[in-house]
């Protein structure tokens, strides 16, 4: 007979090792997450995955999952608090969705209105972060950056190139490229790359293709991102 | 006895800096609006023409603020409107205009009137009539109270009416996964 957890109430079989989030999205269950990728080790980064267990916060992506654990996630008070998170993020990026081609199927995005974010309350931070075009065939919107870190992960562990990094501390971080000149067009980068398509929200986005797919048919019009559970596990089944 | 006469709400609306992009869309609930004038009374908006706000039960503000004239017209709908609704992704984020922030004002307006090649260059406008810019343009939670957000670029004629006879039948607005859009 199989482990199991409780989240919410239900019961959520797992295997030794995994970790809350990933025996929950296996079994169907939405966990809101951003910087947590089913393909890749856990960052733990964004809290947007934090669930109580046994009465108490913690990241469901860090957290292993044992036998017996009472798992709350869909309360008003975790919600609530990874609201604003949210906001926090959208408040230090300069994230215009209509401008913005990765509309409709940003996981920031569809994150924020699964929890019923009307406005991002706190004051815009406005900052200066100029494009890198470098390349010839990949743009990078750093004003879109929330730190989820995939690229970097992406880059180092799948492509064993270490295209990115974050840099600085604290409110300071910001995603960087390793070129002496900190252009992307100076590095190995190529369309081909794990990190070319991982990116959740809008910074990496490839050259001559906008706008491709009309409003209506884009991913989370067709259904909320709780719907998926998660987008990459989806495909995987395909 | 017959029962008095329900009493129409009063509503007002005004663009800011925004496109009148959601007014056009308020326009989009089509016939709606026989519905909606039977529930409520139109007072400054550009459907009436009426060029001061007088108290309102609503106030709908599109755009956000890139100028003084902006803030005036804000605090004057707050002080007068029992609920301002921040309608549009401009009210609520700044929107298009407020990608103009991390440029410094002067650097855009000495571009566009003294050395951007092929414009007019006719020297930076300076009739006491304009109302001043603003550094930078800011989304109007940041200068006044706001009591509901309602998002999109524009929000959908639907999502106005959804959010409008929610409000005025006394719900909580609650917009649902077709409604909601930041874009």
């Amino acid at each position: 007979m199989s482990k199991t957890f409780t989240l919410d109430g239900k019961d959520v079989p797992f295997r030794d090792g995994q970790t809350i989030i990933e025996a929950a999205l296996e079994a169907g269950h939405y966990i809101p997450h951003l910087c947590h990728h089913p393909d890749f080790k856990a960052h733990g980064s964004c809290k947007l995955c934090t669930v109580k267990v046994n009465g108490r916060q913690t990241a469901s992506c860090t957290m292993q999952a044992a036998e017996g654990q009472v798992v709350e996630s869909e309360t008003e008070e975790l919600n609530s608090e990874r609201r604003a998170l949210t906001q926090m993020l959208f408040v230090e990026g300069n994230h215009f969705c209509p401008s913005c081609e990765k509309s409709g199927d940003c996981q920031l995005q569809a994150t924020a209105y699964h929890l019923n974010m009307m406005t991002a309350h706190y004051d815009h931070f406005f900052p200066n972060r100029p494009l890198d075009a470098s390349h010839p065939d990949f743009l990078l919107d750093f004003n879109r950056c929330i730190l989820c870190s995939l690229c970097v992960r992406a880059s180092r562990d799948v492509d064993g190139k270490n295209v990115f990094a974050l840099a600085g501390r604290g409110i300071k971080s910001h995603l960087i490229v390793n070129a002496r000149s900190g252009k992307l067009a100076d590095t190995d980068f190529s369309a081909a790359d794990k990190a070319a398509s991982v990116c959740p929200v809008g910074v990496i986005l490839p050259k001559r293709r906008g706008f491709a797919v009309p409003i209506g048919e884009r991913t989370f019009d067709k259904q909320p991102i709780d719907a998926y559970v998660d987008t990459r596990i989806a495909r995987k089944e395909e | 006895m017959d029962a008095p006469a329900k009493k129409k709400l009063r509503l007002a609306t005004a663009t800011l800096a925004g496109c009148f992009g959601c007014h056009m869309s308020f326009l989009d609930i089509d016939e709606r609006l026989f519905d909606l004038v039977e529930l409520v009374e139109f007072d400054r908006s550009p459907l009436t023409d009426i060029k001061e706000v007088g108290p309102c039960d609503i106030g709908l503000i599109e755009g956000g603020l890139c100028n003084a004239e902006n803030v005036h017209v804000l605090r004057d709908f707050r002080k007068h409107c029992r609920i301002l609704v921040a309608v549009g992704a401009c009210a609520i984020n700044g929107g298009l205009p407020a990608q103009r922030n991390p440029i410094p004002l002067h650097e855009i307006l000495s571009e566009v009137y003294l050395t951007e090649p092929g414009l007019a260059h006719s020297g930076i406008p300076n009739d006491p009539e304009l109302p001043l810019p603003l550094n930078k343009v800011h989304p109007i939670h940041e200068v006044v109270k706001v009591d509901y957000f309602l998002p999109g670029c524009p929000p959908s004629g639907d999502a106005i009416w959804k959010f409008l006879t929610d409000l005025l039948a006394g719900r909580e607005p609650e917009l649902g996964h077709a409604l909601m859009h930041y874009d």
